[in-house]
C-alpha cells in the first residue's frame, strides 16, 4: 500500500508532471484518503459486483414473507411486498451511485466553463453572470429541486440534469476567483504575448491550473449529489418505482418504524453514510494535498 | 452604519428580483397548462380558456410577471388552489414555526459547536479530540431524513420519551407551552446534531488558526491565565469565520428544516411547501420560494452586520 501508484492517465494529461507527482504523493500518503477510497470501492463492488454473486431477484414478491426478518432465505429480510432486501440494496446502490456521479460530473463541467468564461470576460458580463450565481445560491436548493421535480417527474437522466442545475454554482464561483488571480500571472501574460487567443488561453493555460480546486469540489459534489438523490427519492419526488434506490427504500421503511423492522431502517441509511464518509474522506485528503498551506501544520 | 444597511438592502434588490424571475420562469415551464392541472383531466377547452382568462394566464409572460410582482409588493401572493386560503395567510401561519425550530437549533448548535471546537483545538490530537472528530464525521455524513427516522425510532418508539411528530396533542392551532416544547424537542435535536457535526469542525480549524497567532503568544507571555487567553483572545477571533459560516449555511439550514418538518410532520414552511409541490399547488410553491429566498438574503445581511459587531476593525462604508 505504501508504494507510490502512478496518477491515472486522464488526470496526468491535465496537470503538469511535477505538480501531479507532488500532490498525488501527498494524497496517497494520507491514510484518510486511502480509507475513503476503500469505502467507496467497497460500495461500488457491493452494488455492481454484488448482484453477480448474490443472485436473488430484487423484484420477485413473496406473499408468504411480507416484512419478514432476516433468515437463511433472506439474509436481510424482506420489504412490504416480500421482496429480498439485500438484492434491492445492491440494485438501489447502482442507481444512487450512477446518478450521484453523473450529476457531479455535469455540474463540474458546466460550473468550470461558466467560471472561466466569467473570469476571463470581466466587466459587465462578469457582473451579470455572477449575479445569476448569487440568485441561485440564495435559494435553498431543496426548495428549487422539489419545485423542478414536481413539474417534471424526472427520469434518471433528467434527474442528473436537475440536480446539476443547482449544484454548478459553487464551483463556478471558485473557478472564477481562481481565474481572476491566474490571468494576472506571468505565464498567462507570456502565452498571450506569444499570440495565444482567448480560447487557447482558457483551454491550455487556465483550465489545467484550476483542475486542483475543481477536483476537490467535484469530490464533495459527488457526496452531495448522492445525498440529494436519496433525499428527493425519500420525499417521493425522485426516481419512479419499481427500480429501487436507497432513499426511496428508506421512505418505504417509514411505515414500519413502529413495528421494529430494523432491517428496513438501518441498512439503507448505513450504506448512504458509508458512501458519504468515503467521499468526504477523499475530499478532505485531496484538499490537504492541494493546499500546501495545510501541509505540515500541527493540525 | 445606517447608511451601510441601506446600501446593503438596496444591493439585495437585484437578488430579490432575480429570485422572483427564476421562480416565475420555472413555474411557467409546466408542460401543458396550469388550468389543466387545476381543473383535472376532465377539463373542456372552454373551461380551460375561462380559467386561463380569470387567472390572467392568457396575457404575455412579461406582462403576467409584472402584474404578479406588483401584487407581490402589495403582499398579495394569490390563493391556494386546494386550500381555501390566501398564500400569504398560509405563509404567515407557517413561517414562525419554521423560524422557531431553525432559530432555537442554531443557537444551541452554535453554543455546542463553539465549546466543542475550542476544546478540540486546545487539546489537539488528544483521544477525546479524535473521538469527537469521528462522531462529527459520522453525523455529518448522515442524511437528514435518516437521522430524523433514527431519532423517532430511538426516542419516540423505543424509549417513548417524546412524541414522534405533529405540533400538539390533539392537533390544535395554539398548543400550550409544555406540549409545544415536547413536540419540537426531537426536530430541534435532529437539526442541532446535524449542524454541530459540520460547524464544530470549522470552529476547531478557526481556533487552531487563532491559537498560533502572535497575539495569543503575547497574551500568554504577559502572564494571563489560559482561560482568559482562550476566551478573550483566541475565541473572539475564531468566532468571525463562524458568523460568515452562519450566512453561508442558511440555505442548507432551510433545506434541512424542510426534511425534518416532513419526517416529523411539523407544520412549518417546509411542510407547507412540500405538500404544495406534491399537489402541484403552484401559487403556494411560488410564494414559498420567494419567501424562503427573501429570508435567506435577509439572514445573510444579518450575518454581515453581526460580523461588524464582533470585529470592530470592520469599517462600514
Amino acid at each position: 500500500m505504501l508504494a507510490t501508484p502512478a496518477a491515472p492517465p486522464g488526470a496526468a494529461e491535465l496537470l503538469s508532471p511535477e505538480t501531479v507527482s507532488r500532490e498525488w504523493r501527498a494524497f496517497w500518503r494520507n491514510p484518510l484518503g486511502l480509507v475513503g477510497i476503500c469505502l467507496v470501492l467497497l460500495l461500488v463492488l457491493f452494488s455492481f459486483v454484488g448482484p453477480l454473486v448474490y443472485r436473488a431477484s430484487p423484484y420477485t414478491t413473496n406473499v408468504t414473507a411480507i416484512v419478514a426478518g432476516p433468515s437463511a432465505q433472506f439474509p436481510l429480510g424482506t420489504d412490504s411486498l416480500g421482496r429480498d432486501e439485500l438484492a434491492r440494496l445492491m440494485l438501489g446502490g447502482q442507481l444512487s451511485l450512477e446518478v450521484g456521479f453523473a450529476a457531479a460530473l455535469v455540474a463540474m463541467a458546466f460550473g468550470t466553463f461558466y467560471g472561466i468564461t466569467s473570469g476571463m470576460a470581466g466587466g459587465y458580463v462578469d457582473t451579470l453572470l455572477m449575479r445569476i450565481v448569487d440568485v441561485i445560491i440564495a435559494l435553498p436548493s431543496l426548495f428549487l429541486l422539489l419545485l423542478l421535480n414536481s413539474i417534471f417527474r424526472p427520469s434518471a437522466v433528467l434527474l442528473v440534469f436537475i440536480i446539476a442545475s443547482t449544484a454548478w454554482v459553487g464551483v463556478a464561483r471558485l473557478v472564477r476567483a481562481e481565474t481572476l488571480s491566474l490571468r494576472e500571472r506571468e505565464f498567462v501574460e507570456a502565452a498571450s504575448a506569444s499570440g495565444a487567443g482567448r480560447p487557447r488561453l482558457m483551454l491550455r493555460h487556465l483550465l489545467p491550473n484550476t483542475m486542483g480546486i475543481v477536483l476537490v469540489a467535484a469530490t464533495f459534489q459527488v457526496g452531495d449529489s448522492i445525498l440529494t438523490v436519496a433525499t428527493l427519492s425519500f420525499l417521493g419526488l425522485g426516481l419512479p418505482p419499481p427500480t429501487p434506490n436507497w432513499g426511496q427504500m428508506l421512505s418505504d421503511s417509514l411505515n414500519y418504524i413502529f413495528q421494529g423492522s430494523w432491517w428496513l431502517i438501518y441498512p439503507p441509511g448505513l450504506l448512504i453514510v458509508m458512501v458519504e464518509l468515503g467521499v468526504n474522506f477523499v475530499g478532505d485528503a485531496l484538499r490537504e494535498a492541494y493546499d500546501p498551506r495545510l501541509q505540515g501544520r500541527a493540525a | 452604519m445606517s447608511q451601510y444597511l441601506l446600501r446593503r438592502l438596496l444591493e439585495s434588490v437585484p437578488t430579490f428580483l432575480g429570485i422572483t424571475i427564476v421562480s416565475f420562469i420555472i413555474i411557467h415551464l409546466v408542460p401543458g397548462n396550469v388550468a389543466q392541472v387545476f381543473l383535472g383531466p376532465k377539463a373542456t377547452p372552454f373551461l380551460i380558456a375561462q380559467v386561463n382568462h380569470e387567472l390572467g394566464l392568457d396575457k404575455p409572460l412579461p406582462v403576467q410577471y409584472v402584474i404578479w410582482l406588483w401584487q407581490l409588493l402589495h403582499g398579495n401572493l394569490g390563493n391556494s388552489y386546494f386550500q381555501n386560503e390566501s398564500v400569504w395567510q398560509l405563509i404567515l401561519t407557517n413561517v414562525p414555526r419554521t423560524l422557531a425550530i431553525v432559530g432555537i437549533s442554531v443557537v444551541i448548535a452554535d453554543a455546542v459547536a463553539i465549546v466543542m471546537g475550542v476544546y478540540q483545538a486546545y487539546r489537539r490530537n488528544s483521544v477525546l479530540d479524535h473521538v469527537l472528530t469521528s462522531i462529527a464525521y459520522f453525523f455529518y455524513s448522515m442524511p437528514g431524513f435518516w437521522l430524523s427516522i433514527v431519532m423517532i425510532v430511538v426516542f419516540s418508539v423505543d424509549l417513548n420519551l417524546f412524541p414522534s411528530g405533529g405540533i400538539s396533542n390533539p392537533l390544535i392551532a395554539n398548543p400550550g407551552l409544555g406540549s409545544w416544547v415536547a413536540h419540537i424537542t426531537l426536530p430541534v435535536f435532529t437539526l442541532v446534531l446535524w449542524n454541530v457535526a459540520g460547524w464544530s469542525r470549522y470552529m476547531r480549524a478557526a481556533t487552531t488558526e487563532a491559537l498560533i497567532q502572535d497575539y495569543v503568544r503575547t497574551a500568554r507571555a504577559k502572564g494571563l491565565g489560559e482561560f482568559v487567553v482562550l476566551v478573550r483572545h483566541a475565541l473572539r477571533n475564531s468566532l468571525l469565520p463562524m458568523i460568515t459560516l452562519f450566512g453561508f449555511s442558511l440555505p442548507a439550514l432551510f433545506s434541512g428544516a424542510l426534511v425534518v418538518e416532513v419526517v416529523f410532520n411539523y407544520p412549518g414552511l417546509g411542510l407547507l411547501f412540500y405538500n404544495a409541490a406534491i399537489q402541484r399547488d403552484y401559487p403556494v410553491v411560488l410564494g414559498g420560494v420567494v419567501v424562503i429566498g427573501t429570508l435567506t438574503v435577509l439572514g445573510n445581511l444579518l450575518a454581515d452586520v453581526l460580523y461588524g459587531v464582533a470585529d470592530p476593525r470592520i469599517q462600514y462604508r
